[in-house]
């Protein structure tokens, strides 16, 4: 424990970087996929391409990725952006899929409907498409806030600072210094947990109607 | 006025579900499209909004081509009621009757002030505008499904198969509530079922259609069962369609005779002085029916005739007492007395009171002179 409080001054900073190289991916990655999600539920031949496109992306280990990016994008290898570019595309593969099943899964009679009482296309995506497949759209992103929070300590290995230094240079030192590891990773845990918690939060607000049963509520 | 001119449909995989269909659909009534399954109901009614467009041929509102607009401005003046009532499972049920008013721009407030009215029009509780459409039964769904088609009031409502999935008896009122709204707004209505009973209740105009999607007759339902144009629609009408036709004629002809009736708690051996037949008809303080009692039944009451140990008694036909006419068709009347156990259908006035009885025989004695008198269609 003495170690947290020797180091308490510049644990904030750190955790404030990790939550930027952990959160911006999700963010981006939602939207980026909710347009490639809507395409693949649309068209038998997008859905084809993309969603074992995604899955492939997905088995790619993230060292690797992070490793390959300097090379894809022309950039240095400490760059943040590297980390984050590779973890967006991680957001984008998990969430291409569940956006697809979502949207696939709008009853005809709903979408039907919609169009009868002239929605065009991308106003019912927005209107009614996109808010029903809200749930599983919170799900998919659940999921990837949380794996980004300790992808991005993996960052660590190609330079780029996150909690994961506190992980790397505990483990440089010998002996090893335990205090410093177990730190960073209750702290990379304790943010995973409360951005979860958030985010499920943050669905059970936008989704009132999905918690309504034919009994809840019933009056007469 | 909707019409079909030589309208044509081909799927891109061949198959024709509309073979050059002429059809005119006159304004303020409601016009039944019906046939067995895949005769291409639906998809005529979808040419009509543009949700399907005609391979070859034009559909006509008011004489303008459905293609002059877009479609979703077409649609927007178009209501549209489907089988399930689509509605947005995340939107309330107000929020879902307010949905095209909002989309073609009303203010939301005014949409949702409009939308209240028009759940009390089909007859839902104003306490269910703010539940959420899995809160509420199939049949309720669907009265929300109405008001929602109804709400941009648009003179042109299509429905395909609405009532549908629902059990008989709620499709038996959401049937009444419809002709009663219709009978208030006076929309034209585009009504697609398979089901030909509903067909005959509820259309001014049936259309029959035949697989291929050949019009096969066009009719009024009373001429349909009267006078199928083939053996296909002479199926399709149904067996007892003789039966069924008399729904069309006025029971007025019907000579209403005496019927014998006690009040109810008459002493059981005055009671007994009072049987026709060995029945008599019981009645409550209002002189409505309660039921029947017959000798043997008396022989084994007790002092009084009471109301809880009664033959039930069947259908009713009603009367109107006060203009002399009926309300009641020729098949009310029949199926009265057919339904009675004594034999004698029971005639109620408006406020349900016996007016006297009807057997079989006087309603087949009217039926014959109506035929002579020309008024069944041949
Ligand atoms: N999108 C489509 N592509 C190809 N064929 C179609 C399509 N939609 C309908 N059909 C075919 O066209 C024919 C008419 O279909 P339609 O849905 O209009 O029938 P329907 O009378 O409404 O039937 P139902 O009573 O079963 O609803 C059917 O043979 C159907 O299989
Ligand atoms: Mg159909």
């Amino acid at each position: 424990m003495n170690w947290l409080l020797n180091n308490l001054d510049g644990l904030g900073p750190i955790i404030l970087t990790h939550l930027w190289l952990a959160l911006v991916p999700v963010v981006v990655g939602t939207l980026v996929s909710m347009p490639l999600g809507w395409a693949s539920s649309r068209w038998p031949v997008a859905r084809a391409i993309l969603v074992p496109l995604s899955s492939l992306l997905y088995t790619i280990p993230s060292l690797a990725l992070f490793v390959i990016m300097p090379l894809v994008l022309g950039t240095q290898s400490l760059e943040p952006i590297n980390v984050q570019v590779a973890l967006t595309l991680y957001t984008v593969a998990l969430l291409v899929r569940s956006i697809t099943d979502a949207l696939s899964a709008v009853p005809e009679s709903v979408t039907t409907a919609a169009t009868a009482m002239g929605y065009r296309p991308i106003g019912r995506f927005f209107a009614v498409e996109l808010p029903l497949a809200v749930p599983v759209l919170i799900a998919g992103i659940r999921v990837a806030a949380v794996s980004n929070m300790g992808l991005v300590a993996i960052g660590q290995l190609i330079g780029v600072t996150s909690l994961g230094l506190l992980l790397l240079q505990g483990s440089q030192t010998s002996p090893p210094n335990f205090d410093q590891i177990i730190v960073g990773i209750v702290i990379i845990v304790l943010l995973a947990l409360v951005v979860d918690g958030l985010l499920a939060l943050l669905g059970r607000r936008l989704t009132p109607w999905a918690r309504v049963g034919p009994k809840a509520g019933a009056a007469t | 006025m909707i019409e079909f001119q030589s309208v044509t449909k081909r799927y891109p995989d061949g198959t024709v579900a509309v073979d050059a269909l002429d059809l005119a659909i006159e304004d303020g009534g409601i016009t039944v499209l019906v046939g067995p399954s895949g005769c291409g109901k639906t998809t005529s009614l979808r040419m009509i909004n543009r949700m399907v467009d005609p391979s070859e041929g034009t559909v006509l509102i008011d004489g303008r081509d459905v293609r002059a607009q877009s479609p979703s401005a077409l649609r927007r003046g178009i209501g549209y009621v489907i089988q399930n009532a689509g509605l947005f499972p995340h939107r309330t049920v107000l929020d879902n009757v307010a949905t095209v008013p909002v989309l073609t721009g009303t203010g939301k407030a005014a949409a949702r002030k409009r939308a209240a009215e028009l759940l009390e029009t089909v007859g839902l509780p104003a306490a269910f505008a703010k539940r959420y459409p899995a809160q509420l039964s199939g049949g309720q769904q669907q009265r929300v499904g109405v008001a929602r088609a109804l709400a941009a009031d648009p003179p042109v409502l299509l429905m395909d198969e609405p009532f549908s999935a629902v059990d008989p008896i709620v499709r038996d009122d959401l049937q009444e509530e419809l002709l009663r709204l219709q009978s208030e707004l006076g929309k034209t209505i585009v009504f697609v079922t398979h089901d030909i009973d509903e067909a005959i209740k509820l259309g001014d105009k049936v259309a029959v259609l035949r697989v291929g999607g050949r019009l096969a007759q066009f009719d009024t339902p009373s001429a349909l069962l009267a006078n199928p144009v083939d053996d296909f629609v002479a199926s399709f009408v149904g067996r007892d369609r003789g039966y069924r036709a008399l729904g069309f004629l006025p029971g007025h002809g019907v000579p209403v005779g005496p019927v014998s009736s006690v009040p109810v708690g008459t002493a059981v051996d005055t009671a007994r002085g009072q049987l026709t037949d060995g029945w008599a008809v019981v009645v409550d303080d209002a002189k409505r029916p309660l039921g029947w009692v017959s000798a043997d039944l008396l022989s084994s009451s007790g002092d009084a005739v009471s109301a809880e140990n009664l033959i039930s008694g069947g259908s009713l036909y009603s009367v109107d007492a006060e203009s002399g006419g009926t309300s009641g068709s020729l098949r009310n009347a029949l199926d009265a007395a057919l339904s009675s156990p004594s034999g004698v259908g029971i005639a109620v006035d408006s406020g349900g009171a016996v007016v006297g009885g009807i057997t079989a025989d006087t309603v087949i004695a009217a039926l014959a002179e109506a035929r002579r008198s020309g008024e069944v269609p041949t």
